[in-house]
């Protein structure tokens, strides 16, 4: 009798909670931890408007290109971009507040894994794009290429970029020279970009972007700004996780 | 009764099974295409590398001269390259007396370990090559085609050799050194017959694979290809040509590569973005388009991008 009662149990529990989580369309035995990692209990819904762009297959699996598109999305409060399978699943939290949702980057991953995106709206509901990308393995254990040359220092911090301004658009491209080690490969700590911040030369906030170690080495990212501030100065501030401070600017 | 026709069902079904298996056991099914007097070609498919094809991805050749067998390219695998030679004796008793590796990609070099006490001959950059990236390629290849590759072991050319003409038993093959593909690209002219062996710097009917490439260097050595006096060309990947065009399909395909990726950099596309453009209709006729467009992109447009960013701190 208790066991019928503990098996009953048992059942309406599970079907209970599976009806909680929002069915995965990868089916990764990852998605209820990534769930309840990064989804604060609030509502989720699997959602096509959230576009995830990136190749099949990990042709370099240190510099994987991706370009997350959820413009037709709005009130967005915060993207968040993270792979399954990888040792550190958390690639970039990014804040769009007088930005498009569309930003472009490079990652390392260790493994074949769906790579989502996440978009809270201010309706307190996260939205859920992902692509699914092969890979042979390895982004995330091997020592960036700075490490083998003895002057990666020389660089850290140098900020090339460009800025492109039309009626319809608004962008920055730059790279960062930083070795963004994740921390695991032995001998070698954890050393990345934590944050950038974007405002305008008269103190404007426009977009905030939190990276994590699995951004690749020497970061290249692409944030695209709100039309009204396109004949504005874009100043950028930034920090690692030991301290050095990053600043660059981009002229209309 | 009933039981006995299940036995037998299950019995044929069983040994249809096992036969399969066995057809597929690791056997390439190379089949030699005479191309020229005393010359031959191992036509490979125009795919990516995968479990069913094994890696056979590749064109390798050889010439019977009178002193013995040439060898050019020794293929992706342990397996591949014994299975190479048995099939070369099958057309001459000729003892197998050199192998030329045209350059360092895995597909053209993993046979090596068939034709061990036999001098293997590349350029010098090749052999610096593969004795630089030649384990990580044979790693990847395991990764990518499975058990083909059992007891491959990357084995690195016993000779270098320096471009000019070599005669062997009645041929006068002319070693070239470019680069383009890679750093190092032996093409071999066999002036006795005129069959030109390219190596991967031409692709016939499949799109290039660009991992070393420097595209202006691959124009320029392809330019100095037109103008050899060769009447047969067998290419890296693809069908064996009589026809000089092949090589503006590839030059086509370069400036084409070259011009896409400098016009997305400069009006700021991110790669996944370059990735979408489209492409033209008269590529795709080659295999594997979209595919090796992506594939480049990864390899080459960092280059591209570094020349529109600049110092903005």
């Amino acid at each position: 009798m208790l066991k019928l009662f503990l098996s009953l149990f048992l059942f309406y529990s599970s079907t209970g909670f599976a009806a909680d989580l929002a069915k995965d369309p990868f089916s990764s035995v990852q998605w209820a931890d990534m769930q309840s990692a990064f989804m604060q209990g609030k509502r989720v819904v699997f959602d096509a408007r959230v576009k995830v762009k990136t190749p099949a297959y990990a042709e370099n699996p240190m510099n994987v290109p991706v370009t997350i598109d959820a413009t037709e999305l709005d009130n967005i409060k915060q993207i968040i971009v993270f792979a399954d399978f990888n040792p550190i699943p958390l690639i970039a939290r990014y804040y769009p507040s007088n930005a498009k949702a569309i930003l472009s980057f490079r990652f390392k991953i260790q493994q074949s894994s769906p790579v989502r995106a996440a978009v809270l709206t201010s309706d307190n509901v996260w939205h859920i794009g992902g692509a699914w990308v092969d890979s042979v393995g390895g982004g995330c254990t091997v020592a960036s290429t700075g490490r083998l040359k003895a002057d990666w220092a020389d660089q850290l911090g140098d900020v090339y970029g460009h800025r492109w301004v039309s009626p319809s658009s608004n962008r920055i491209r730059f790279l960062i020279h930083h070795p963004m080690d994740t921390g695991l490969v032995s001998g070698i700590p954890a050393f990345y970009i934590e944050k950038l911040n974007f405002m305008t030369e008269q103190g404007e906030h426009l977009a905030e972007i939190e990276l994590f170690e699995p951004i690749n080495e020497n970061p290249v990212l692409t944030l695209d700004f709100n039309n009204d501030v396109s004949n504005r100065l874009i100043l950028m501030t930034g920090a690692d996780n030991n301290g050095n401070e990053f600043s660059a600017e981009f002229k209309p | 009764m009933k039981t006995t026709i299940k036995f037998f069902v299950f019995a044929v079904l069983f040994f249809v099974a096992i036969n399969v298996a066995y057809a597929r056991d690791f056997n390439y099914q190379l089949s030699a295409k005479k191309v020229a007097d005393n010359t031959y070609v191992f036509v490979g498919k125009t795919e990516d590398f995968s479990f069913s094809n094994g890696g056979n991805i590749v064109n390798t050749g050889f010439i019977v001269t009178s002193n013995g067998v040439v060898v050019i390219d020794t293929g992706p695998s342990l397996r591949y390259g014994m299975q190479m030679k048995e099939a070369i004796s099958k057309f001459t008793d000729k003892k197998i007396i050199a192998v030329y590796l045209t350059h360092h990609h895995p597909d053209h070099f993993l046979g090596n370990q068939a034709f061990i006490g036999i001098p293997i001959y590349a350029l010098a950059g090749t052999v610096n090559n593969i004795k630089n990236e030649g384990a990580a390629f044979t790693d990847n290849l395991y990764l990518m085609v499975g058990d083909w590759m059992r007891g491959t072991d990357a084995y690195e050319p016993t000779q270098s050799v320096e471009p000019g003409i070599i005669s062997i038993g009645g041929h006068d093959l002319e070693i070239f050194s470019y680069e383009g593909h890679t750093n190092s690209d032996m093409a071999i002219l066999d002036h006795s017959t005129g069959v030109l062996f390219s190596g991967d710097l031409v692709f016939h009917n499949r799109t290039l694979t660009t991992p070393h490439a420097n595209i202006a260097e691959w124009k320029r050595t392809l330019m100095v290809i037109k103008r050899l006096p060769f009447t047969v060309l067998v290419p890296g990947h693809g069908a064996v040509s009589k026809n000089k065009d092949v090589l503006d399909q590839v030059l086509d395909y370069l400036t084409w590569l070259d011009m896409s990726l400098t016009q997305a950099a400069e009006s700021g596309l991110s790669m996944a973005e370059t990735m979408e453009i489209e492409l033209p209709k008269r590529f795709m006729s080659n295999t594997l388009l979209k595919m090796e467009f992506s594939r480049s992109i990864i390899h080459l447009y960092t280059g591209y991008e570094n020349k529109v960013f600049a110092r903005v701190n």
